[in-house]
């Protein structure tokens, strides 16, 4: 029997559940995919009702994380095998090479400003602006190291450049490394994989792909964040123009039986509520409408942010559907909705969508390497709705955050913090939690 | 005190280019060498790296140097760093100040090298300035009594416990009912399970009577409270015995009840006008009327109406109980042997056909003729109508039950706060007035039962409770959490957690996971056996303080109170350090360690001696 805990996905959930786990005196091993922790919220510009800087709250999390004696966090490493059971699991962990060596490199960003290789969609960005082949995801990025991409570096897939090895000063650069298998004994097991944003281009009604000033909400997101690609602006794709009247248009691909995602996503009502407000708060003139089915504003706070949305920033509701044309000589999209049965047109600078969120790529290949059961939709499923909402199907894995369903941040902070007593009830009815 | 000279070592770092691109650092180096009671300084191309650390530690010993000043980027992630350097080299961390170069200075004025590295002189005069003032600080560890209490014995109160209990510490379960199980026992059933809602929860209610752990105190009641974290002192009524004991946190998980609609939609004028709960009642009784329609209205006394929250459950509720009343309508019907509710004037009886088809179809599924539940007779015959402002269906269960709730042709209606529909009676018939949006004309509708969905709002003993434990209420009177993103379940105030919906309408999953959640933070300190307070800490001069209080009414953190003599005294364990006191204080009696006034006033002066001069 292991005292130490797995958690996978370093997201808001993830990192809640190792630092509850970790000041109880547990070693935790948190194993993220991506380059850094953080996971969504760190895309996140503001966050509602409090319209909170999202990654002002979260980065000092994350750097408790980094820093906590009994956290050893694991990043770009992904579970790849599982035995045992409850109490004693043995994981196994795909360490891959970032062809950095994470104790030499301080993140002093030398190297990612003279790499030649420069045309990558950057991920983190939404693909709104490119990377280097040798890059760290994001300012606040833990650990503040870099990570060669080896599908797009010269050096990797061609045996020539070298540029990133010849300007680092610590010597940290290491084109040999190896991707590495960890094996890790464990009690118990938190999956907190978190979410993804569905592509709306499947719904060509939105225009989404087709037309340039159609946007979704994770790139506005990113566009009007200070440190994104944009400078905190929004533009429009076509012509960089500051739009004047921006239209969000709610459950795109969501409550959609067709699409097989006919269940609703629980948080695009109040994003969608707080990016409007924060459209006024970039610039007066922008007026901003919002097409919605139902207005779910339904948690502490919620139904008076909207409230406030309406009086004190003049956000206007129109409870319909829309779908988007485009007008074909200065790319303002139009939106047709309906008013009490009759069909509207109107034309906007700037269309939002509200996709559907999905569970990452890659829930099921891990659902499938751990035995969890899987509801229709893709998400994590719980033993038991109810009574035990943070259980699995499986004795000692539990599970928080998006990847159980939708959930909001409170939410899956909760869930984290939840999974984790979870965790710990393991350990001491195997008596080695002292 | 300390008595020996002070011997100030000061490192300046390059962050790579990050700030020796923009500063010129062995400049700042030579400037800093000037600097009174300076006797190193020294530069470092990344002062985090192993060998920037090194050369802190090495000149520590080499120089005797009992002060350090780094100059790099932010405290945020690197003070615990090189703090963690000075102790390792026998120096009090508290004997270090961070100068923040690279955010306060060279990222801002990466256009105005000469500007950016006089700034950078003026940042490193005043920490050199600060420095100089420090003195070594202590933490000191407070016992924790590795015990809970959880008050409230509802769902929420009996899952915290449960987890607590099975994370191995013992844990009080007060209510103050004579049976576990809080509102869940007014409910039919839940949400996605049709079988009774106690039969659904009995397995917890089970696990909370055979665990040892928890010590059941039924028909009790909190008496008082005094203490902080670790070591809050308990007395409890328990059934007319009084227990005192010690305990080193406590959990309110105390819920809600729900909003009675006074005047509103003729529910004090008709009888076939029910609540929400009275609707769970009647049909967990099996008492329901004889209908053949039935509306539900929504937000009735919410969302501005009278409370200004959405109350996040009831449109789910409505959904649930209208699809009990399509597909099990006759389950629930009076049978004659349930308690009769007084406010429905029940037609007990059901009709004899009715009751035949029914035992007749009990009798085949007990002989395992009937494996599938059989479409209900009555299915499509019962008109059931929402009157709603929004669905809250949330997720997916919620929004699939909606979604089969269309499907079993419930009728739902929007109205707007502006043209609420109106309940009167025609005779004796129960008529909905309503505007109908999309026809553009106002409609009427008869019903025999209208349902209201009436908000929880918190319980009536919330208000003692929340000044017996000094923490406070919101403006929708529910408990008010740290911070409503990333502390969900804590007090601002430590040692003390909410789950449930003592703090906002919450449906049962989600009660279930706030109090694990709120189990996981409680047992944090339980488990840990001590907490570190605070060295930053208010501290009062008594010769100074008139004891007039108002320190204690702006701590946030209730960290302060009289002692004998009148004056204010801080409780260590529970201060913060955040200051509101000192900056309050109309006498100067109160000094923040660490940043006192002095400490602040010499680091303000040196700053900005150039404008001074």
């Amino acid at each position: 029997m292991e005292r130490a805990i797995l958690v996978i996905g370093g997201g808001v959930a993830g990192i809640q559940a190792s630092l509850d786990l970790a000041d109880k005196g547990v070693i935790v091993h948190l194993v993220e995919k991506e380059p850094s922790i953080g996971g969504r919220m760190a895309q996140l510009d503001k966050t509602f009702p409090t319209n909170d800087c999202s990654i002002c709250i979260l980065a000092p999390k994350m750097a408790d994380c980094y820093g906590h004696p009994n956290i050893n966090v694991m990043t770009y490493s992904e579970v790849i095998g599982l035995e045992g059971s409850k109490g004693n699991f043995r994981v196994k962990v795909l360490k891959k090479a970032r062809y950095v060596d994470e104790t030499k490199c301080t993140g002093c960003g030398e190297c990612f400003q003279k790499c030649p290789t420069k045309d990558i969609p950057n991920e983190f960005e939404m693909g709104l602006t490119t990377r280097r082949a040798i890059y760290m995801p994001f300012l606040q990025a833990v650990p503040r190291v870099a990570t060669i991409d080896r599908n797009h570096c010269k050096y990797l897939t061609e045996g020539k450049c070298g540029v990133c090895k010849k300007v680092c000063k610590r010597d940290a650069i290491d084109y040999d490394m190896k991707d590495q298998i960890i094996e890790l004994e464990v009690g118990a097991i938190i999956v907190a994989t978190g979410f993804d944003v569905w592509d709306p281009k499947i719904a060509s009604e939105y225009g989404y792909g087709r037309f340039p000033n159609v946007f979704t909400a994770m790139e506005y997101e990113r566009m009007i964040n200070a440190a994104g690609p944009t400078g905190g602006h929004i533009k429009r794709r076509s012509d960089g123009k500051g739009p004047k009247k921006i239209a969000f248009i709610q459950c795109v691909g969501s409550r959609n039986v067709q699409l097989n995602h006919p269940y609703c996503c629980a948080v695009c009502c109040m994003h969608s509520t707080k990016e409007a407000m924060l459209a006024k708060e970039h610039d007066e003139e922008i007026k901003a409408t919002i097409f919605y089915k139902d207005m779910r504003s339904c948690a502490k706070g919620f139904y008076e942010y909207v409230v406030r949305a309406k009086t004190d920033y003049g956000v206007e509701y129109i409870n319909s559907d829309g779908t988007v044309q485009e007008e074909t000589e200065n790319h303002d999209p139009i939106v047709s909705y309906d008013v009490a049965g009759r069909p509207e047109r109107r034309a906007f600078d700037m269309v939002v969508l509200a996709t559907t969120l999905v569970p990452r790529p890659g829930t099921a290949e891990l659902a499938k390497v751990l035995g969890l059961t899987l509801d229709e939709f893709g998400f994590i499923k719980s033993k038991d709705r109810i009574l035990a909402p943070v259980e699995t199907n499986v004795p000692g894995i539990f599970i928080a955050g998006y990847c159980a369903g939708p959930a909001d941040i409170p939410e899956s902070v909760a869930q984290g913090s939840a999974a984790a007593a979870k965790a710990a009830e393991v350990l001491l009815e195997s008596r080695v939690f002292a | 005190m300390n008595e020996e000279p002070v011997r100030i070592g000061v490192f300046i770092c390059h962050c790579g280019t990050n700030i020796g691109g923009f500063v010129d650092v062995p400049a700042v180096v030579e400037y800093a060498k000037t600097l009174p009671g300076v006797v190193f300084a020294t530069n470092n191309l990344y002062t985090c790296a192993e060998d920037g650390l090194a050369s802190i530690r090495d000149a520590i010993k080499e120089h005797r140097l009992n002060r350090v000043v780094v100059a790099s980027c932010t405290p945020r992630t690197h003070a615990p760093l090189f703090q963690g350097v000075c102790e390792e080299a026998g120096l009090n961390k508290y004997l270090f100040t961070f100068v923040n170069l690279r955010e306060h200075c060279s990222w801002v004025h990466m256009k105005e090298k000469e500007k950016a590295t006089q700034k950078a002189k003026d940042l490193v005069r005043a920490g050199v300035a600060r420095v100089r003032l420090l003195q070594p600080q202590e933490e000191a560890r407070i016992d924790v009594e590795p015990k809970a209490l959880v008050i409230g014995g509802g769902i929420s109160g009996m899952v915290a416990a449960l987890s607590i209990a099975q994370q191995g510490f013992p844990v009080y379960l007060v209510e103050k009912e004579s049976e576990f199980g809080g509102f869940v026992r007014n409910l039919n059933n839940l949400y996605l399970g049709g079988k009774d809602a106690m039969e659904t929860i009995k397995p917890l209610i089970d696990k909370v009577m055979a665990n040892a752990n928890i010590i059941k105190c039924l028909n009790s009641r909190l008496v008082s409270v005094e203490g902080f974290i670790g070591n809050y002192n308990i007395v409890i009524d328990a059934n007319g015995k009084e227990i005192k004991d010690k305990v080193g946190v406590i959990v309110v998980a105390t819920g809600a009840i729900e909003y009675i609609p006074e005047g509103l939609y003729g529910y004090d004028l008709y009888e076939n006008v029910v609540t929400l709960t009275e609707f769970e009642i009647l049909c967990k009784k099996k008492a329901l009327p004889k209908i053949n329609s039935i509306a539900f209205i929504q937000c009735v006394g919410s969302r501005g109406q009278d409370k200004s929250y959405c109350s996040r459950i009831c449109c789910n509720v409505a959904i649930k109980n209208a699809l009990n009343v399509v597909e099990n309508y006759q389950d629930m019907l009076g049978l004659g042997t349930g308690e009769i509710v007084e406010k429905v004037p029940v037609e007990m009886k059901a009709p004899e056909e009715i009751l035949e088809r029914r035992r007749r179809r009990r009798g085949r599924r007990e002989r395992g003729e009937e494996e599938e539940e059989a479409p209900s007779p009555t299915t499509g015959k019962i008109e059931v109508t929402i009157f709603n402002r929004d669905i809250m269906a949330y997720g997916v269960e919620h929004e699939l039950n909606y979604n089969r709730s269309r499907e079993k042709h419930v009728r739902y209606v929007r109205y707007t706060p502006e043209n609420r529909p109106k309940v009167y009676k025609e005779g004796d018939k129960l008529v909905i007035d309503y505007w109908h949006d999309t026809l553009k004309m106002q409609r009427k509708m008869t019903v025999d039962m209208i349902v209201l969905s009436t908000p929880l709002v918190n319980n009536p003993d919330a208000k003692e409770l929340s000044k017996m434990l000094k923490v406070p209420l919101g403006q929708d009177g529910f408990f008010l959490e740290a911070h409503v993103k990333l502390r969900p379940v804590d007090f601002a105030t430590d040692g003390i957690f909410v789950c449930g919906t003592a703090k906002g309408p919450a449906d049962i999953t989600e009660c279930v996971f706030q109090a694990q959640a709120a189990a996981s933070r409680a047992t944090i300190p339980l488990a840990r056996g001590f907490v570190q307070t605070e060295a930053l800490t208010a501290r009062v001069n008594p010769t100074l303080c008139t004891g007039c209080g108002t320190c204690i009414e702006v701590c946030p953190y209730k960290a302060i109170q009289k002692n004998k003599d009148g004056v204010a005294e801080v409780i260590v364990a529970a201060c913060k350090g955040c200051g509101c006191c000192g900056a309050t204080c109309p006498e100067g009696a109160i000094d923040l360690s660490h940043y006192t006034d002095m400490q602040l006033i010499a680091e303000a002066k040196a700053a900005l001696q150039e404008v001074i001069e």
